[in-house]
């Protein structure tokens, strides 16, 4: 069975239709890329599944791993094991990263049952991850975000990722700002998350990210439709002859 | 065996033990007729057997208090209050209490529950018990009552002051904060019924902080508290008052008084958690918190710190301020007061730079939900002799939410051309983007405003005393339930 399968998904934002019919279906394992020109709806759909206010579903329905997504609010699918890296993480003043991260792990903790996770062990757990991802001890000290260049951000995502262990991770833009040395570092870190029991999908507009992350499949995404489904070459091309093909399409 | 007989006296004090000391009052009733006038004052002062000086004093304040009108200058809306509608004295006993949990508002035990607040402390808190049935139990303020006694350390209820400690309450009685001062601080000076009385001699630094917990005779001091600290020469003390926990309380108006007095290197460390009833959602029932607190930096090198955390109370009016006097002398203000609902708080701090090099710290965190209005009021005045006096100010409001409002007044006045005053303020709302940010990492919308906020507030947080901070934390969050979405 598919830990992802989206039907017909039509999504509107401030009454304008954003989505307009997506069908994609992600099994454990796999890492499923979507590309698309600006606009196409990308971030809109990693939004959707992440469960943010403001996006109206009018039709079509969400299955995650057996739940029906669409009736869940943003932190029961984040504790269901939803992830999301942000294109623009966001500055959280006075919370330190490792106060943020525990209370994360523990409300996921609680979901399942069991009760605060040991402070020494999760802190042990925490430096470990982050130092497979240059993160420093002062680092996590810091309040969340604030100060952080757009690399410094972006690893922290994926530190987030890599502690809270999610089922599909969605990572929406996860290379824009981030230089080469950067980009290894992170696309490191995606790909050691790799496991046969978690999907991925890549959201990004150029191929670069993909060269690091390889693809199961790879969708173009335009005018809130998917226009073709390909394995990893369909990037290539892309990169090659751009998008004017599929916008003009749409 | 010698504590428990230690603690049998002191309840012997509180439930009537006082009747040794060979004073007689004819009155027999546990509480005042309603109202106010001379007549009142003298049954106060017969109650609590005071010598003819402090009844006189008590007079002089009443006298002052009748010529004055009540202050409108804050931003605080409220019904007149009806002095005449209040009873000034009410004897220690709660007859008409709940008779245990059960009838207690479910509400209440609710929020205990958050605090991690034991059973015992629960019922007392509540006013199923009364204080003084509760003392066999907390040994442990006999205890520490005996190690601090060694250090020649006096902790008491003002009261007991007055009998035990004459010379030094006479000295620095309303040298702080003068009977006149301001209308509820005069009011108090007439009618104030107990509160707490700390001296630490010359060169002792206080081992432990000082908490009302501890302190026996400190429950059913009631609307009028007067406190009272004197750090001499080189001593040191951390004070903590209040509560987290949201205690019962049938009096609505409440005006306090605190002074504070450091000599020479000596530093008091003064922290506060407000959590009083605020009202139900349209503010109705809660109290009304006019309080007046004042230290005075007398020595050279002394230093005051306040800290406060205030999420209680329907209307809080509090300024809780610092005059410099001693060359080099500092004085400290960390504040964060958070309104939901209908609260009302006008808060703030003034600074009175006298004494050369002297410095201040400001640092005001208001934080307002729902219909609430917060607003920070504060002075910093630099006077002519103040060479080289410093003052940083820092102001955030957080706002949550699109009816509440958030107000910054502050006054500076400099008359030493040498004087550095700084202020910064800032106005920011939790943003969408935050909490989606954090709910989607599997936080819950309130443990998302909870952390939001006490991020906003860790400058101030972590000036607080461990245990009081742990539990402020939470407060917090539980302050602002509801306040999102």
């Amino acid at each position: 069975m598919a830990l992802l399968e989206i039907e017909g998904l039509h999504v509107e934002v401030g009454g304008k239709p954003i989505l307009k019919g997506i069908d994609l279906s992600i099994e454990p394992g796999e890492v499923h890329a979507i590309m698309g020109p600006n606009g196409s709806g990308k971030s809109t759909l990693s939004y959707v599944l992440a469960g943010r206010d403001g996006y109206e579903v009018t039709a079509g329905s969400i299955r995650f791993d057996g739940h029906d997504l669409l009736e869940m609010a943003a932190d029961e699918r984040a504790v269901a094991g939803i992830f999301l890296a942000f294109q623009y993480p966001v500055e959280l003043p006075g919370v330190t990263g490792m106060t943020f991260l525990k209370e994360a792990v523990n409300a996921r903790r609680k979901a399942e049952g069991e009760g605060d996770i040991d402070a020494m062990a999760f802190l042990k757990m925490v430096r470990a991850k982050a130092k497979t991802l240059s993160i420093t001890d002062e680092m996590l000290k810091r309040a969340v975000n604030v100060g952080f260049s757009g690399g410094e951000k972006k690893r922290n995502e994926i530190l987030h990722m890599a502690v809270l262990e999610p089922k599909l991770c969605v990572l929406d833009e996860t290379d824009s700002g981030l230089d080469i040395d950067a980009l290894k570092i992170v696309s490191d870190g995606v790909n050691a998350l790799r496991d046969p029991g978690r999907s991925m999908l890549v959201i990004t507009h150029y191929q670069r990210l993909l060269d690091h992350i390889e693809p199961d499949k790879v969708h173009v995404l335009a005018g809130g439709q998917i226009r073709r489904t390909g394995g990893k070459e369909l990037a290539l091309e892309l990169e090659r002859n751009g998008y004017a093909d599929f916008v003009e399409a749409a | 065996m010698a504590a428990t007989a230690d603690t049998v006296r002191q309840v012997e004090d509180v439930t009537g033990g006082a009747y040794k000391y060979g004073f007689v009052t004819d009155i027999e009733a546990d509480v005042a007729p309603l109202g106010l006038d001379e007549s009142t004052i003298h049954f106060i002062s017969a109650k609590k057997e005071e010598p003819a000086w402090l009844l006189e004093w008590r007079l002089k304040a009443f006298q002052q208090w009748k010529r004055m009108v009540e202050p409108e200058w804050a931003k605080v809306n409220y019904q007149r209050i009806d002095y005449q509608g209040i009873h000034y004295y009410s004897a220690p006993k709660q007859k008409d209490g709940p008779k245990s949990l059960d009838e207690v508002d479910p509400e209440l035990l609710k929020t205990y529950e958050k605090l991690g607040i034991p059973l015992r402390e629960q019922e007392l808190l509540a006013g199923v018990v009364a204080v003084d049935a509760v003392f066999d139990s907390v040994s442990v303020a006999t205890t520490y009552k005996k190690e601090l006694e060694k250090k020649g350390i006096v902790f008491c209820s003002i009261s007991e002051a007055v009998r035990e400690h004459p010379e030094l309450v006479r000295r620095y009685l309303g040298s702080v904060v003068p009977v006149a001062d301001n209308y509820f601080a005069c009011l108090n000076s007439a009618v104030f019924t107990d509160g707490s009385f700390v001296y630490i001699p010359k060169g002792v630094r206080c081992p432990m902080e000082l908490s009302t917990y501890f302190r026996i005779n400190a429950q059913n001091t009631g609307q009028f508290e007067r406190t009272l600290i004197i750090a001499d020469e080189g001593s040191y003390v951390s004070y903590l008052e209040g509560c987290t926990a949201p205690q019962r309380d049938e009096n609505q108006l409440h005006a306090a008084v605190v002074e504070l007095v450091t000599l020479d290197d000596a530093q008091i460390k003064y922290s506060t958690v407000q959590n009083w009833y605020p009202g139900d959602e349209n503010g109705k029932g809660g109290i009304y918190n006019f309080v007046t607190k004042r230290g005075a930096c007398r020595g050279k090198r002394s230093k005051i710190s306040w800290t406060q955390v205030e999420t209680g109370s329907a209307i809080t009016w509090k300024y809780p301020s610092c005059i410099l006097q001693g060359d080099d002398s500092v004085g400290e203000f960390y504040s964060v007061a958070i309104t939901n609902n209908a609260q009302q708080a006008d808060t703030g701090t003034k600074m009175i730079h006298i004494g050369r090099n002297t410095r201040s710290t400001i640092v005001s965190k208001g934080i307002s939900a729902g219909r609430a209005d917060n607003t920070y009021r504060g002075l910093v005045r630099i006077s002519k002799k103040a060479d080289g006096a410093r003052n940083y100010t820092q102001c955030d409001s957080l706002l949550i939410g699109d009816k509440c409002g958030a107000h910054t007044v502050p006054y500076i006045e400099s008359k030493n051309p040498t004087a550095r005053v700084e202020h910064e303020a800032t106005t920011s709302k939790i943003s969408e983007d935050q909490l989606f940010y954090c709910l989607s990492r599997g936080l819950t919308q309130e443990q998302a405003v909870s952390l939001i906020v006490n991020g906003f507030c860790k400058e101030v947080m972590k000036e607080l005393p461990m245990e009081f901070a742990v539990e402020a934390q939470k407060l917090i969050g539980i302050s602002l339930e509801g306040s999102v979405g």
